[in-house]
């Protein structure tokens, strides 16, 4: 099982996508719009671009990484 | 003050109802072999794979413990979950659930304990798999009873005893789980899931247009609670959101009823679309959960001691039969964990324990009648548990995510690194467990100024290090050893199919 540039690109991204869906960057911010802390709105908005690029995923590259899969 | 509890006991009673007559239309199309029973043949389609999973992830602690913990030291537990549930547990959902799904599915396999005693020729490993599974699944069915119970207690005040509340539900679980096997679990857990998702929205809508909108709300946190607002501070350390969602999110993976899930899908196509709806379920679910909990503490809302926020807070801005209508939904969560938790349980006790070991000539009829007197018995036990409460139980089934996390690693090495020999699962297996398990149970040691035994090693929880260990020995120990002549290095690589 041969990993290529592909796979390494996924494994990052997906890597990218745990590590920010808490917003770090806004440690201690207490700022609040249409009545929710910014940091929720950033979370909620994170979530939503997770199950978009989850989609493109399954799209683009299910299977990976799961050794040879004959369809 | 009886008609409220009328109107209570009648929401209740109704959804029950309802609940047992899904069990009923499941059964007449089971037939009596036990993939069928256990897995529903293999074929569940995306919405009800989704929501089975999605509802049989949720207990209690959406309801109660979940809006508690926002109450008493702020919303941050949305990032954890999302997190833990959202993120990390999809990324598992492909990691070891497609895998497993499609190992599964070539060699016909129905537990963990099975698909790892084939690939590494020991019926051995495949009966310690489902004996550390069920000893952590014992204690935790056990506190969703306690749960069931004492949330009766609190919607009727009393009226109905601990004992009575908790004997009922386990007596409905049974009755529906022995009838119905899987499909029924599934079909119920489909109606549970979307109740709970349909009423946490209601109740955010109602509390938020009760209390004058969201911004009159956040105006109120600030004056009351302003360290709510600011992200992290309190519990709230980066260590515990990483230590606790990475904890959750593989125990998670390994918990049976999970775990089993991943066996049960019609097609491959049924994951990918489930795969890709898990974020945005987890933030329609949880996030209005925590934020009732949070506006509560902004509303200065008081909780007498031992009671639940959410009630509380419904019964101040909704009218009766609504807050009734939430408290059922919360037994909604509660039976749809633990009705998979019986079945899988009883499966892993008939097909790893039973089967191999007292009688292997078993015919699959006579399986899948053991593993219904297997549900009664399990939860009977775990109900008569629950009326003494054990310290040590109650202890176990708190620590029982850390517990199941324990085995994650270890498998996810067997599953893609052909290597892994069986010594390496035993070591991984055993030791992690024993370092896990001495961490729960030894009270902490001073030792030339270093704490052994404590909560934390450099402020990281002990779950985390336990996991790192579980890793450690099953790949080391992996190489130091040569695969016994019994074992099937390329069970889990060759010969798979998607289609």
């Amino acid at each position: 099982m041969t990993r290529t540039r592909t796979d390494y690109l996924w494994i990052a991204t997906f890597a990218v996508l745990v590590a920010l869906a808490v917003p770090w960057f806004l440690w201690g911010d207490s700022r609040v719009f249409a009545g929710l802390p910014l940091w929720l709105w950033w979370h909620i908005g994170w979530m939503l671009l997770t199950a978009a690029v989850f989609h493109l995923f399954t799209r683009r590259a299910w299977d990976r990484g799961m050794g040879e899969v004959s369809n | 003050m009886v008609s409220a509890l009328g109107i209570q006991l009648g929401v209740v009673g109704v959804y029950l109802v309802v609940a047992l007559a899904i069990g009923l239309l499941a059964y007449r199309l089971t037939s009596s072999d036990a993939e069928d029973y256990y897995l529903a043949g293999r074929s569940i389609g995306t919405v009800v794979l989704l929501f089975t999973t999605f509802a049989t992830l949720l207990s209690a602690f959406t309801f109660f413990g979940g809006p508690d913990l926002a109450f008493r030291a702020g919303p941050e537990w949305i990032l954890v979950m999302g997190v833990m549930d959202g993120v990390l547990f999809a990324i598992l959902w492909y990691v070891v659930g497609y895998k497993q799904w499609l190992v599964g599915k070539v060699h016909g396999y129905v537990t963990l304990g099975e698909m790892l005693g084939d690939r590494f020729g020991s019926k051995r490993l495949r009966a310690l798999v489902a004996g550390i599974s069920l000893f952590w699944l014992f204690p935790y069915v056990m506190l969703q009873q306690m749960g069931a119970g004492e949330a009766i207690v609190g919607l009727t005040n009393g009226a109905i005893p601990y004992w009575a509340g908790a004997a009922g539900i386990t007596v409905f679980m049974i009755a529906y789980v022995v009838i119905a096997g899987l499909r029924g679990v599934a079909w119920t857990d489909t109606l549970q899931g979307l109740f709970m998702l349909g009423v946490v929205w209601l109740a955010v809508g109602w509390v938020a247009v009760a209390a004058g909108g969201p911004t009159a709300l956040s105006n109120a946190l600030a004056t009351n609670k302003p360290e709510f607002l600011a992200l992290g501070g309190g519990l709230y350390s980066p260590q515990f959101i990483i230590s606790t969602a990475v904890t959750i999110a593989f125990g998670v993976a390994m918990f049976p009823q999970i775990n089993q899930r991943f066996f049960v899908a019609k097609s491959g196509k049924v994951l990918k679309r489930s795969f890709a709806l898990w974020p945005v379920l987890v933030v329609l679910l949880f996030v209005p959960a925590f934020l009732l909990g949070t506006w509560a503490a902004g509303l200065g809302i008081s909780v007498p001691e031992g009671a639940n926020v959410l009630p509380v807070l419904l019964n101040e801005y909704t009218p009766v039969w609504f807050a009734a209508l939430v408290v059922a939904g919360a037994m909604a969560a509660m039976m749809s964990s633990s009705d998979s938790m019986l079945l899988s349980g009883s499966s892993y006790f008939t097909r790893d324990l039973y089967r191999p070991f007292v009688n292997p000539s078993a015919t699959d009829a006579r399986e899948a009648w053991l593993a219904r007197i297997g549900v009664a018995v399990f939860a009977t036990l775990t109900f008569v548990a629950s009326l003494f409460r054990p310290g040590t139980l109650v202890e176990v089934g708190d620590t029982a995510f850390g517990g199941f996390a324990q085995m994650a690693l270890p498998v996810i090495v067997a599953l893609y690194w052909p290597k892994t020999t069986r010594s390496g699962m035993f070591a991984g297996i055993i030791g992690s467990q024993a370092f896990y398990l001495a961490h729960v149970f030894v009270p902490p040691v001073d030792l030339a100024g270093v704490t052994l035994f404590g909560a934390t090693y450099l402020t990281w929880d002990f779950a985390l290090w336990g996991m790192l260990l579980s890793a450690l020995l099953t790949v080391g120990v992996s190489v130091l050893t040569v695969a016994a002549p019994e074992e099937n290095q390329q069970r889990f690589s060759e010969g798979i199919r998607a289609d």
